[in-house]
């Protein structure tokens, strides 16, 4: 083993290491992520490390035609994050954002919980209630 | 000798893009919200998985491997503002609220 392999071998267990901790990271991100564009952010970042970790099995193994994987892998997550971008364009934020503090948002839910009766009464489509909309 | 430079330039690469990657995993996990996450993981994650593939093309050592390498980074570099940029109009256009630590919103009402 020649001092370029040694420095090779010990660099590519290293990176390992540090691209798991990344993906450990990143799926922490998505399990947590409080709303959908969170999720679809982490899960773009974790094609990225994906990609990371071919091109460190291409490093350690010699097959050069690795890269064209990574590279449709890659081409894979663009498309997934647009087709995911058109998809929350599309279902709106699903029934109200949900609020960065979940104390926060336990708070808010008692109130909404009790108005929900007081609209649904307001919101037939009755005439009185057309007329008082039209004012 | 020259062996023994290429392959400390590979494993520095290499090193780098790893920690790169981690530094936009953390960025991802510590910033408050979803348009200051997607700072992290389009510009720091970009750059990480693009280093990693580079190193391959040198630890190759012949010019299309490189060329290929260099041409997957391009890819990278090309499509990641493009699927933020894309994510993010749509989070904003739909109404997913910015941190409150945020001190001006200048798309507000803007579309």
């Amino acid at each position: 083993m020649t001092a370029a392999d040694a420095i090779l071998s010990y660099a590519v267990w290293l990176a390992f290491a540090v691209l798991a901790a990344a993906f450990l990271l990143t799926v922490w991100r998505v399990v947590r992520g409080p709303t959908l564009p969170d999720r679809v952010v982490a899960l773009d970042m974790l094609t990225g490390i994906v990609i990371g970790f071919i091109a460190l099995i291409a490093i350690r193994t010699g097959f050069t035609l690795y890269i064209d994987i990574a590279i449709s892998l890659g081409l894979v997550g663009f498309l997934a994050t647009v087709a995911f971008a058109r998809f929350v364009l599309s279902r709106g934020t699903g029934g109200g954002a949900p609020r960065e503090n979940p104390a926060a948002a336990l708070l808010a839910a008692a109130p909404v919980k009790r108005r929900k009766p007081a609209a649904r009464r307001t919101g037939g489509t009755g005439p009185a209630v057309r007329r008082k909309a039209r004012k | 000798m020259m062996e023994t430079l290429i392959a400390f330039v590979t494993a520095l690469v290499i090193l780098a893009g790893a920690g790169f990657a981690l530094v936009a995993a953390i960025g991802l996990n510590r910033l408050p919200d979803v348009y200051t996450r997607m700072h992290a993981a389009s510009k720091a994650g970009t750059v990480g998985s693009g280093l990693l593939l580079l190193a391959v093309g040198l630890h190759a050592g012949d010019l299309p491997t490189f060329a290929r390498a260099l041409a997957g980074f391009f890819f990278f570099v090309l499509t990641a503002p493009v699927s933020a940029h894309l994510l993010a109009m749509a989070a904003h256009k739909v109404g997913y609220p910015l941190s409150t630590q945020s001190v001006r919103d200048e798309m507000k009402g803007r579309e």
